[in-house]
């Protein structure tokens, strides 16, 4: 049998697009019910995968931003903060299970509307984020343990801007803790990925959650800017670029409201000679082109000990060329369509950008579809720390490999960025991995694997990727003013 | 100096290996497996979704690969003649049922199978037999030998031989490596090799990597995870180590060696996920008979229901199929 002539081609398996009724367009949701913009803007969403409009959403403009916000005041100061924490668990408790029974349609929904495969959807995303839910409803009677002192306050209403690379995943991680610390909570999604999150606000309609705890407010950048700016936020929370993180930065720099940041990164994937090579081939692929590389924390950078480079990056490349690229309907779809026609241009540009530098670029040979955004899983070899394609953040599946001949040169060129996001070490000597995460200046360090995500583990970044920390017991605390004095309410009395 | 046996090849000196101490120090250089990893992937192979066309040209491609195998205490020459109708024509009602890839028995049964196979016109079905002691392994050489001998002239096509897992686990290789070696020169030509691990017993995949590449330079024809009477079996990160092992020996030697599970393979749910471990760890050109086989007994019947399900859309009831 010649090695080309595979007769075990799968026969496409797709997940049926049944299971969702996506409406034709769709309103802003704040103050318990679905409200027209103010704005009288709609904007298209498409599918990436085929760039078939799928629906329209509200562009929300100032006005919306502002009625939302005043709606959260409403929600936190009349029922919201006077909810006594085991009270606000259930509501949690009742969102998560709600979304547990959904998860296919929330499955389906995110492949839709974000391009990524429903393998990632249904095994990753969406487990993760109800886990997010049931995680920190558990909380939400706890807090006084959360190490923000005995009597731990809430700031009160929180804005939340999320990017797209994983859009009902990262509105978990902002709604859950928001909520079970106590406050409440303007979100805007991100442009190119709302369905999910307006699926949620029917969810919490349906939970039967107080009309205001949660708004969301669709929209693009100029809504996200109206938000940011509001003066009725007392605390802020962000993920997405590094660029826009600063910019959010600088607006809220001379109030005294808090902000969380989770920005870019662009993590190392230190390969030692004596690691488990097969499994390192693995954790290098899914550290790249999980998610299409849309991944903040991505390994993007495969540091390698020069010594086994050759025979590390022949294994790799057969790897790579097992791959399946292609419909992220399909189930047996490993790498999904990008997101957007912008951050495929982005893409393209800095790729190219790498082969004018000198670094040499590999893809397989594999089919694409003519319609919608894609590009070949890719890396780079020859690829020296000046090069662009090693210092910028891609947001793409494009790998770029560097090699050290010590461990000390491995670490220092894992720290030679202005990221610290995340990072990856490979080997089967323990006091190697021990050492290398002590020296490592990244918020997250895996050892023996990568991309590995739970509810109750603190996600963050050193540097430029941000400030703050989410999930676990850390990731309560930038919802919470620490205090060890009971909170006095004007002639009410004590309350918890 | 412990020399390693007289006859084994010239491959072993390629590996750098003439002795006990180059050989251990061989296999424990091999680069380890991490086992969380080596089951993800496993895991995450376990989700294809095989339909349609690919899961028929799966279900006949695991049916022509199946060694289907009886090893009972109980055995009788009637049950061993009615396994070879099976294996020759596992549905006498659809002549485009491939036949299976061989009968596996044990010794004593070779020739009665043999003699049968031939006399219903499947000479093309080889008769496995599982010798040296099987399943412990415990006897002397001399006893392993003439197990193999007799097989051999019996009929048997392919020996199914043990490795001594007390000697690998205890570190002396060189006995394991030279065992493998008598038993490959003792089949010289007239039969093919495939020397069982009992995965199960040597517990780790670091073990299980070790052990297939010590069988491979030895002059296995193909390596084998299980004597199908310990439990856990032919598991899919076990199967998966062990193609990645075939793969690799393959791009350094040239040499293609077939891997074959045996052992809690049952559906063809799960067969078809052997294929898919085939298909993406070692490559397409694993999949053939020649390369890759399933020891299983109550497999077949399942890959057939399947087939049926396939073929008229809707299951039938189990009593379509025969029992044996």
């Amino acid at each position: 049998m010649s090695e080309n002539s595979n007769p075990f081609t799968y026969a496409p398996a797709p997940e049926s697009r049944e299971l969702v009724s996506i409406e034709s367009s769709y309103d802003l949701f704040i103050d318990g019910k679905f409200v027209a913009p103010k704005s009288k803007k709609r904007f298209p969403t498409i599918n990436p995968a085929t760039e078939e409009v799928l629906s329209k959403i509200s562009l929300g403009g100032k006005e919306d931003v502002d009625l939302a916000v005043k709606a959260a005041r409403r929600a936190y100061e009349r029922v919201w903060s006077k909810l006594p924490g085991k009270e606000r668990g259930k509501y949690l408790y009742r969102i998560a299970r709600l979304m547990q029974e959904r998860a296919r349609e929330f499955a389906v929904l995110e492949t839709l509307d974000n391009g990524k495969p429903i393998r990632e959807t249904r095994d990753t995303d969406i487990p993760l984020a109800i886990q997010h839910f049931f995680y920190h409803a558990g909380w939400a009677d706890k807090l006084e343990y959360a190490g923000a002192g005995s009597h731990p306050k809430p700031h009160g209403v929180v804005g939340q801007i999320i990017p797209w690379n994983f859009p009902l995943l990262m509105l978990a991680w902002k709604v859950a803790p928001a909520l079970a610390t106590g406050n409440t909570v303007v979100l805007k999604p991100a442009e190119t990925t709302s369905l999910t999150a307006l699926l949620f606000a029917q969810l919490c309609l349906d939970a039967g959650l107080p009309a205001g705890v949660v708004n969301i407010v669709t929209g693009d950048g100029s809504t996200g800017a109206s938000l940011v700016a509001h003066k009725g936020v007392d605390k802020f929370a962000f993920t997405g670029s590094t660029e826009v993180g600063k910019a959010i930065n600088r607006t809220l720099a001379a109030s005294a409201r808090p902000v969380t940041l989770e920005l870019g990164g662009k993590g190392a994937n230190i390969v030692f000679e004596d690691a488990a090579i097969d499994q390192a081939i693995e954790g290098i692929v899914q550290g790249i082109f999980f998610n299409q590389g849309h991944v903040c924390c991505a390994g993007s950078r495969l540091l390698i000990q020069e010594n086994i480079h050759d025979l590390f990056i022949e294994k790799l490349e057969r790897r790579i060329e097992e791959i399946r690229v292609g419909d992220p309907m399909d189930k047996n779809t490993d790498l999904g369509a990008i997101n957007s026609k912008e951050q495929l241009a982005k893409i393209i540009e800095l790729t190219q950008s790498g082969e004018v530098e000198g670094a040499k670029a590999w893809q397989p040979d594999c089919a694409l579809p003519s319609r919608g955004f894609w590009f070949r899983p890719t890396i780079f070899t020859n690829v020296t720390g000046a090069h662009r394609i090693a210092r910028e953040e891609i947001f793409g599946p494009v790998l770029s490999v560097l090699t050290f001949r010590t461990p000390q040169e491995a670490i220092e060129k894992a720290n030679n960025t202005p990221y610290g996001l995340a990072a990856g070490v490979w080997s089967e000597k323990g006091s190697r991995i021990l050492w290398a995460s002590r020296e490592l200046k990244a918020g997250v360090i895996w050892a023996n694997t990568y991309n590995k995500f739970d509810a109750a583990s603190p996600f963050g970044g050193y540097k430029e990727s941000g400030w703050g920390r989410e999930g676990g017991r850390h990731g309560l605390l930038p919802y919470l003013t620490h205090s060890s004095t009971p909170r006095v309410k004007s002639g009410k009395g004590v309350r918890r | 100096m412990n020399q390693l046996h007289a006859s084994s090849s010239n491959l072993a000196r390629d590996f750098g290996i003439t002795d006990d101490r180059s050989l251990a120090l061989f296999l424990k250089t091999l680069p380890g497996v991490d086992q969380v990893g080596a089951e993800a992937r496993a895991a995450e192979l376990a989700t294809r979704s095989i339909k349609k066309e690919s899961k028929s040209w799966a279900i006949d491609m695991a049916i022509s690969m199946v060694d289907l195998t009886t090893l009972e205490g109980a055995d009788t020459e009637g049950k061993v003649r009615s396994l070879c109708n099976k294996a020759h024509r596992p549905d006498p009602t659809d002549p485009d049922v491939p036949h299976v890839g061989a009968v596996c028995v044990y010794n004593d049964m070779v020739g009665i199978a043999r003699t049968h196979l031939d006399s219903i016109g499947a000479t093309d079905i080889p008769v496995a037999a599982v010798s040296t002691a099987f399943p412990s392994g415990r006897a002397s050489m001399e006893v392993k030998l003439r197990d193999t001998r007799d097989a051999i002239e019996a009929g048997a096509s392919e020996i199914d031989m043990v490795i001594d897992r007390g000697a690998f686990l205890s570190g002396h290789y060189k006995s394991v490596f030279d065992e493998i070696v008598a038993i490959k020169q003792e089949c010289g030509t007239k039969a093919h090799l495939k020397v069982i691990l009992e995965t199960g017993e040597l517990v780790t995949y670091d073990n299980v990597r070790r052990a297939s590449y010590l069988a491979m330079i030895a002059g296995a024809d193909f390596i084998k995870t299980s004597t199908g009477k310990v439990t856990p079996a032919a598991t899919a990160p076990v199967v998966l180590v062990m193609l990645q092992a075939v793969r690799d020996f393959f791009d350094r030697t040239g040499i293609q060696i077939g891997v074959k599970p045996a052992g809690g393979i049952r559906t063809s749910k799960d067969a078809i996920k052997q294929l898919v471990l085939v298909n993406e760890i070692a490559g397409a050109q694993w999949l053939s008979p020649a390369y890759f086989r399933i020891g299983a007994s109550a497999l077949l019947n399942d890959l057939l229901m399947q087939r049926f399900k396939m073929r008229d859309g809707y299951y039938a009831s189990s009593n379509y199929v025969s029992v044996e």
